[in-house]
């Protein structure tokens, strides 16, 4: 599939992944992103045009400022976001059922 | 493993509903939640503080093996029905993330097995948003990571 290809080739640069966890904290703009590595504007210009071609990135016009953040906004890229979210919550659930089974076993 | 954890996020939403059903009775479910050893165990973390009861507070820490701090959350608790519900918020410290609203409510399934639902609710839609992004955001980073170790000895 053309948009798999895409984010391979998104994600295959260490300055686009960087990018990619700067955004997921908060949105940034060029300007922001940019003062977080030494690669030259233009560079990190390219990097964002990437990653706004692939979709994992979304421009947003505030006032005089296009904010970059990760896009979740359709709903098939929600589904997406949540996997890794909710297996994160289910790692630390089954945890806690294993932690409380000794326990009830131990008394 | 059968992933027995679901979350409801609607799009354009503040909020999310985390939902786990346990094969624990209601009891120990509850336990889990209360008793600091036993919490510390299955969040892998320092349990600082905990002082469940209405106006109480808590606060989690976990340190590198440095000693370095990586995580510090804290919250005040402001409904606590034991075996019932806890209602409290949760704050990373050190973080652009800025503090949640959590409602824990407990409910028994049978005499074995118990459920929880977690409604957290956040400030913005964005904030929601970048939580709900974060592990997936990590994922790229170490699946990339380990994509590079494999690949690097080939160069």
């Amino acid at each position: 599939m053309n948009l798999r290809r895409d984010v391979f080739q998104a994600i295959a640069d260490p300055t686009r992944r960087a990018i990619l966890l700067l955004v997921a904290s908060q949105s940034m703009t060029a300007g922001a992103i940019a003062a977080n590595f030494d690669t030259a504007r233009p560079t990190v210009s390219k990097h964002l045009q990437i990653l706004t071609e692939c979709a994992l990135l979304q421009q947003e016009q505030n006032g005089r400022e296009i904010y970059y953040h990760l896009n979740a906004k359709n709903m098939k890229d929600i589904a997406d976001f949540i996997e890794p979210f909710r297996n994160m919550w289910d790692d630390r659930f089954n945890k806690l059922e294993t932690v409380m089974k000794n326990y009830q076993a131990k008394k | 493993m059968e992933r027995k954890t679901k979350i409801q996020a609607e799009e354009g939403q503040q909020d999310l509903t985390i939902i786990r059903t346990f094969d624990l009775p209601l009891e120990l479910l509850f336990k889990a939640y209360t008793d600091p050893e036993l919490l510390s165990q299955w969040m892998g973390t320092k349990v600082l503080k905990l002082d469940n009861k209405v106006h109480g507070a808590y606060q989690f820490e976990t340190t590198d093996p440095q000693g370095n701090i990586v995580f510090r959350a804290n919250g005040c608790i402001h409904e606590f029905v034991p075996e019932q519900r806890i209602t409290r918020t949760f704050k990373m410290e050190n973080t652009p993330f800025e503090v949640q609203l959590e409602f824990l409510e407990f409910e028994k399934v049978t005499d074995d097995t118990s459920k929880l639902s977690m409604h957290i609710v956040y400030r913005s839609i964005a904030l929601r948003d970048q939580q709900l992004a974060l592990p997936f955001a990590q994922g790229i980073n170490m699946a990339h990571n380990r994509l590079q170790h494999i690949l690097n000895p080939l160069k």
